[in-house]
C-alpha cells in the first residue's frame, strides 16, 4: 500500500511539525515579544530600541499594580483553597463510599464547562439584590448583605470562589489518580499499627503522593497566571478596574488601547515566575527519572 | 486438642483497653465524611440548579421571586430567544472544533510515536520546549501570531482559527500519545522492524490501530478544551467565524437596557450543553484523560 | 505467646460465603501452616484473625480474649504483609517505631524494643536507609521487623516469600525457621507453596473452598493424607492416582497393575484409588510389576522417571545415576505399606 522508504530522514521529516510549530510559534514568537518589551512600539511593532523605559512605565501603572496585586490574592486564596477541597474530596471518596461514581459526577462537571460559562453562571447568582443576597433576605434576613462583586475590595474573592468551584473537581480526579497508586496493604499495616485514619493520609499517604501533588500545584499556578475569561465574564475587570488580572492588561493594551509594547512587557514579566516554577520542577523530575 | 487454653500475658498496650463490643456499621467519622461530601455536592450542584430553574422562568417570576425557587410557570420562551442570539456562534464551533480536534490528534500520535519508539537526535529537547511552552501564558505569543497571520492574509479566517488550535493544542496531544506508546511493549515494534516494516507502515498499520483507547480521550480533551476556548476564538477567529463562547459574552455583557436573566441562562446552557453532554456520557474516559496526561505529565 | 481459638466462623464478601463454620485451635508456640491454593480462602481467614475483615458470625479468642470484634491493633498481634507494606518516606528506625510512637510509648521502651528487633533481623546498619535504598530481603526483614516490635502474643504472615527469587526465598525461610526457635511464639503462617509448609510448620492446616481438609503435622500431611485434594497438593511430583478394585482377599487390581495390601489395612471391598508418592515406586529388577520409561527428568542428586504402566502415567524417582532411556522396559515394585487408599468421595479409607 505505502511505498514510502523509510531512511534515516522519515522520523525527522515526521517531526517537521513539531519542530516548526516550537521553533516559530512558541520560540520565535516568545523572542519577538521579549525583543518587542524593549521598543516603543504602539499601534504597530517599531524598531526604536528605548531600553526598559516599558518596564519602568509598566510598574508605574497603577492598573498594572492592581492586576498584580489581585493576582497574588486570588492565586494564594485559589491554589490553597483547590487542593485543600481537591484533598479532602478525594481522599473522603477514597473512602469506600457508596455512591462514589455519581460523586466524582458531581464535583468534576464544572470542569466540563467554558470558564465564560462558569462566570456567567457566578454572576447571575452573586447579583446583589437578585442572587443569593435576595434570596437570603427573602427569608426575614433582611440585613444580609453579600455584595461582594460590586465591592473594590471584595469583587477578587468573589472570582476565587467561582474558580474553585470549577477546578478543585480537577485537583479531586487527579489526587484520586495518585491515591490509587497508593499499595493498599500500606492502609493494613497502619490500621494494624493502631494509626488512625486521618493521621495516615496525613503522614503516610500525602508524602507518597508527593510526585501527584507537586505537579498538581504546576498546574494550578499555570492556571493563576493564565486567569482571563473568568474575570471578563464575571465582572468585565470590574467594578471598574478592581478586579483587573495581568492577562487581561496585557491583552487590553494590545489589542485595545494600541500599546504593544507596554503589553510586550507585561507579557515577559508574565513569563518569569512561571519559569522560575518549570525550572525546578523540570529539574527534579529529570533527576528523579535518573534516579 | 487440650482442653485448658493457655491463659498468656496480655501485651503490653500504651493506651485504651480492648473493645468487646459489636463494632457499629456506622461510626460519627464515617457521618462526617458522607456530611462533608454531602455539603460539597450542595456548593458544586446548587449553580447547575439555579442555571436551569433560571431558564424556565418568565422575567416576571425573576423580579418577583428568589434566585433558588422553582418556577411556577415554566415557559420554553428564554430558550426560543436563546438560541436565537447564539445558533450562529453554535455553528462556528463545530465548524471549528471538527479539524481542530482531528488535525491535532493526528499529529500528536505521529509526535508520539515518533518520540517513543525512533527518538531521533534532537527530538526530546523539541519535545521538553514544546511542554514548557503549554504551561507559559498565551499573552506571550499572541501578538506575533496576529502579525503573521495579518500578513499572511489569512488572520481571521477559519484555517487562521484552526491553524492556532493546533499549534496550542499539540503539547497536551503529543504528550498523550507518547505516554501511551511508551506503555506498548518495545519488543511489538522490534517484531514489526523485523517483518519489514518502516516508519509510516508500522505507524498506521500496527500503531495508529492500537491506539483507540488513547484516541478517544485524546478526542474527548481536545472537543471539549476547543469547544470551551474563548481566548483563541476572540483574537484569531474574527466576527465571521466567532464561536459560541465569544457570542455567548457578546450577547450577556455587552447588551445594554434591561438583562434578560433567563434568556442568559438558557444561552449558558445551550454554549456548556455539547461538553457537558461529552463529560456525562463518557465520564470514565474524561477521568482518565485527565490522569493520562497529568499524573505522567 | 498466646493461642488462638476460632469457633464456627463464617465469613462473607458480598453475597459469597468464603469461609463457613470454621474451627481451628492455635497452640501457644506452634508455627501453624494455612497451606492451600488461591482462593482457597487462607488470605481472608487470616485477615479475619488480624481484624482486617469483619466477620459475619462466630467468634475469635486471642490469648484467651474475645477479640471477635476488636480493632487489628487491640488485638495483640503482629502482621508480615506479602507486599511488605512499608512506609516508604520513613526510615527503617521510623518504620518500625511509628506504631509504637502513635500509641504513646515512652521513648526508653521504643529504643529498647526496635534495638532488640533489629538485632535479632541484622538490621542495625541499615535503620537509617529508606525503603527505596534497600534489597528485596532487606525490606522483607524490615516488615518483619515492624511486627516483632509489638512484641505481640500471635505473628501473622501472609504470603511474605512470595514475591522474592527461588534462592532469596529459600534463605529467608531458613531465617524464619530460627526466629521462631529464637522468639518461641505462636506464629500463623499462609502460603500456597507446599514445600515452604513443609519446612516451617509444626501443624498444616490445608484449606480448599473454604473448609479446612486436614489439620496435622507435616508428617502426617504427607505421609496419611485425609482425602484425594491433600494427597494430590503435597508433595512433588504429585501423588500417582490409579482407580482400582479392591476385593476381600485385599488384592488391590487396578488396570495391569495388582498388589497386596498389608494385613492391617481396614478397608472394604469395592472401587477404590490407589495413591501411591512417586518416591514409594521402587524400580528394580526384582520387581513384581512391568512397565516402559517414556520420560527421564534428572534433577541433580535425583531423577525423576515417568513410565507407562498399561495407560496409567506414572511417576517415580530414582535416587542413583543409573541410565535410564525411554521406551526401555524396566521392572518396579510399590510400597504396599506407604500407599494411601480414596473411595468415590475421595476420602481416606
Amino acid at each position: 500500500m505505502l511505498a514510502f522508504r523509510t531512511n534515516k530522514l522519515t522520523p525527522h521529516i515526521a517531526l517537521l511539525p513539531m519542530a516548526l510549530t516550537v521553533l516559530v510559534a512558541y520560540i520565535g514568537a516568545a523572542l519577538w515579544t521579549f525583543k518587542t518589551s524593549f521598543t516603543a512600539s504602539r499601534t504597530f511593532a517599531s524598531d526604536n530600541f528605548i531600553g526598559v523605559a516599558q518596564y519602568v512605565r509598566l510598574f508605574d501603572n497603577e492598573r498594572w499594580l492592581l492586576s498584580l496585586h489581585n493576582l497574588a490574592v486570588y492565586g494564594v486564596c485559589f491554589i490553597i483553597a483547590c487542593m485543600v477541597l481537591g484533598f479532602l474530596l478525594a481522599a473522603f471518596i477514597d473512602q469506600n463510599v457508596t455512591g462514589e461514581g455519581f460523586l466524582r459526577t458531581v464535583f468534576l462537571y464544572p470542569y466540563a464547562m467554558s470558564f465564560i460559562a462558569t462566570g456567567l453562571v457566578w454572576q447571575w447568582m452573586l447579583a446583589p439584590g437578585a442572587g443569593i443576597e435576595g434570596a437570603v433576605r427573602s427569608l426575614d434576613f433582611t440585613s444580609f448583605s453579600f455584595d461582594w462583586i460590586i465591592d473594590q475590595e471584595l469583587v477578587i474573592y468573589t472570582i476565587v470562589i467561582a474558580a474553585v468551584w470549577q477546578a478543585s473537581g480537577l485537583v479531586m480526579a487527579m489526587m484520586l489518580a495518585g491515591l490509587r497508586g497508593v499499595d493498599p496493604e500500606i492502609y493494613k499495616a497502619a490500621r494494624l499499627d493502631g494509626i488512625p485514619t486521618w493521621r495516615v493520609y496525613l503522614q503516610i499517604v500525602l508524602p507518597m503522593i508527593g510526585p501527584t501533588v507537586a505537579t498538581v500545584f504546576l498546574l494550578l499556578c499555570t492556571a493563576v497566571v493564565k486567569l482571563f475569561d473568568a474575570v471578563v465574564a464575571m465582572t468585565g475587570g470590574g467594578p471598574g478596574t478592581a478586579s483587573e488580572v495581568p492577562a487581561k492588561f496585557i491583552m487590553d493594551h494590545l489589542f485595545l488601547r494600541s500599546n504593544i509594547g507596554l503589553a510586550s512587557a507585561g507579557a515577559v514579566t508574565l513569563l518569569v515566575p512561571v519559569l522560575a516554577l518549570l525550572a525546578p520542577y523540570a529539574y527534579a523530575r529529570s533527576r528523579r527519572q535518573r534516579a | 486438642m487440650s482442653e485448658t487454653t493457655l491463659q498468656a500475658a496480655a501485651p503490653t498496650r500504651f493506651d485504651t483497653a480492648p473493645t468487646a463490643r459489636r463494632k457499629r456499621r456506622l461510626s460519627p467519622a464515617r457521618i462526617g465524611v458522607y456530611a462533608f461530601l454531602f455539603s460539597a455536592a450542595l456548593y458544586f450542584l446548587l449553580p447547575l440548579y439555579v442555571m436551569i430553574i433560571t431558564s424556565f422562568k418568565s422575567m416576571d417570576e425573576i423580579r418577583s421571586g428568589n434566585v433558588f425557587t422553582l418556577p411556577l410557570f415554566a415557559t420554553t420562551a428564554p430558550w426560543q430567544d436563546a438560541w436565537h442570539k447564539v445558533s450562529g456562534g453554535f455553528w462556528n464551533s463545530v465548524a471549528i472544533t471538527v479539524p481542530s480536534t482531528i488535525v491535532p490528534i493526528l499529529l500528536g500520535a505521529i509526535n508520539g510515536y515518533a518520540l517513543s519508539f525512533w527518538k531521533p537526535r534532537g527530538a526530546n529537547l523539541l519535545f521538553g520546549i514544546l511542554l514548557a511552552g503549554a504551561f507559559i501564558p498565551i499573552q506571550v505569543m499572541i501578538y506575533p501570531l496576529v502579525w503573521m497571520m495579518a500578513r499572511a492574509g489569512v488572520f481571521g479566517s477559519l484555517p487562521a482559527i484552526v491553524l492556532v488550535h493546533v499549534i496550542f493544542g499539540m503539547p497536551i496531544m503529543t504528550l498523550l500519545f507518547r505516554n501511551y506508546y511508551a506503555s506498548v511493549p518495545h519488543e511489538l515494534f522490534q517484531a514489526a522492524r523485523i517483518d519489514g516494516g518502516g516508519f509510516w507502515r508500522i505507524f498506521l498499520q500496527v500503531m495508529l490501530p492500537m491506539s483507540l483507547p488513547i484516541i478517544v480521550v485524546a478526542a474527548i480533551m481536545q472537543v471539549t478544551g476547543v469547544w470551551n476556548d474563548y481566548i483563541l476564538g476572540l483574537v484569531f477567529a474574527g466576527r465571521d467565524n466567532a464561536p459560541m463562547t465569544v457570542q455567548l459574552n457578546n450577547v450577556i455583557n455587552t447588551t445594554t437596557g434591561t438583562r434578560l436573566y433567563n434568556v442568559n441562562m438558557a444561552a449558558t446552557i445551550l454554549t456548556a450543553a455539547v461538553p457537558l453532554a461529552i463529560y456525562f456520557i463518557s465520564g470514565r474516559w474524561f477521568v482518565r484523560g485527565i490522569a493520562a496526561g497529568a499524573v505522567k505529565g | 505467646m498466646s493461642n488462638v481459638h476460632l469457633r464456627k466462623l463464617c465469613i462473607t464478601r458480598g453475597s459469597n460465603q468464603i469461609i463457613r463454620d470454621l474451627d481451628l485451635q492455635v497452640e501457644p508456640g506452634e508455627f501453624l501452616v494455612l497451606l492451600g491454593p488461591s482462593g482457597c480462602g487462607k488470605s481472608t481467614l487470616l485477615h479475619s484473625i488480624a481484624g482486617l475483615i469483619d466477620l459475619a458470625d462466630g467468634a475469635i479468642e486471642i490469648g484467651g480474649r474475645d477479640m471477635s470484634y476488636a480493632d487489628p491493633s487491640e488485638r495483640g498481634i503482629g502482621m508480615v504483609f506479602q507486599s511488605y507494606a512499608l512506609y516508604p518516606t520513613m526510615t527503617v528506625e521510623k518504620n518500625m517505631s511509628f506504631g509504637l510512637r502513635i500509641s504513646g510509648a515512652p521513648k526508653a521502651e521504643i529504643q529498647r524494643r526496635v534495638r532488640r528487633a533489629a538485632e535479632m533481623l541484622q538490621l542495625e546498619s541499615l535503620l537509617d536507609r529508606k525503603p527505596a535504598q534497600l534489597s528485596g530481603g532487606q525490606r522483607q526483614r524490615v516488615a518483619i521487623g515492624r511486627a516483632l516490635v509489638r512484641e505481640a502474643g500471635v505473628y501473622l504472615f501472609d504470603e511474605p516469600l512470595s514475591n522474592l527469587d527461588a534462592k532469596l526465598r529459600a534463605e529467608l525461610r531458613r531465617e524464619l525457621k530460627l526466629l521462631h526457635a529464637a522468639l518461641g511464639s505462636t506464629m500463623i503462617y499462609v502460603t500456597h507453596d507446599q514445600a515452604e509448609a513443609m519446612t516451617l510448620a509444626t501443624r498444616i492446616v490445608v484449606m480448599q473452598g473454604g473448609r479446612i481438609q486436614q489439620i496435622g503435622t507435616p508428617a502426617e500431611v504427607y505421609e496419611r493424607p485425609a482425602n484425594r485434594f491433600v494427597a494430590g497438593f503435597l508433595g512433588s511430583p504429585s501423588m500417582n492416582f490409579v482407580e482400582g478394585q479392591l476385593d476381600a482377599g485385599r488384592r488391590l487390581t487396578a488396570g495391569v497393575l495388582s498388589l497386596d495390601l498389608p494385613p492391617d489395612c481396614a478397608a472394604p471391598p469395592g472401587a477404590v484409588t490407589l495413591a501411591v508418592r512417586p518416591e514409594d515406586i521402587h524400580l528394580h529388577d526384582d520387581g513384581p510389576l512391568q512397565t516402559t520409561v517414556t520420560l527421564v527428568e534428572p534433577m541433580g542428586n535425583h531423577q525423576v522417571v515417568w513410565l507407562d504402566c498399561g495407560g496409567h502415567n506414572l511417576s517415580a524417582i530414582v535416587h542413583d545415576a543409573r541410565i535410564l532411556a525411554p521406551g526401555q522396559a524396566v521392572r518396579f515394585a510399590i510400597d504396599a505399606a506407604r500407599i494411601s487408599l480414596f473411595d468415590q468421595d475421595g476420602s481416606r479409607l
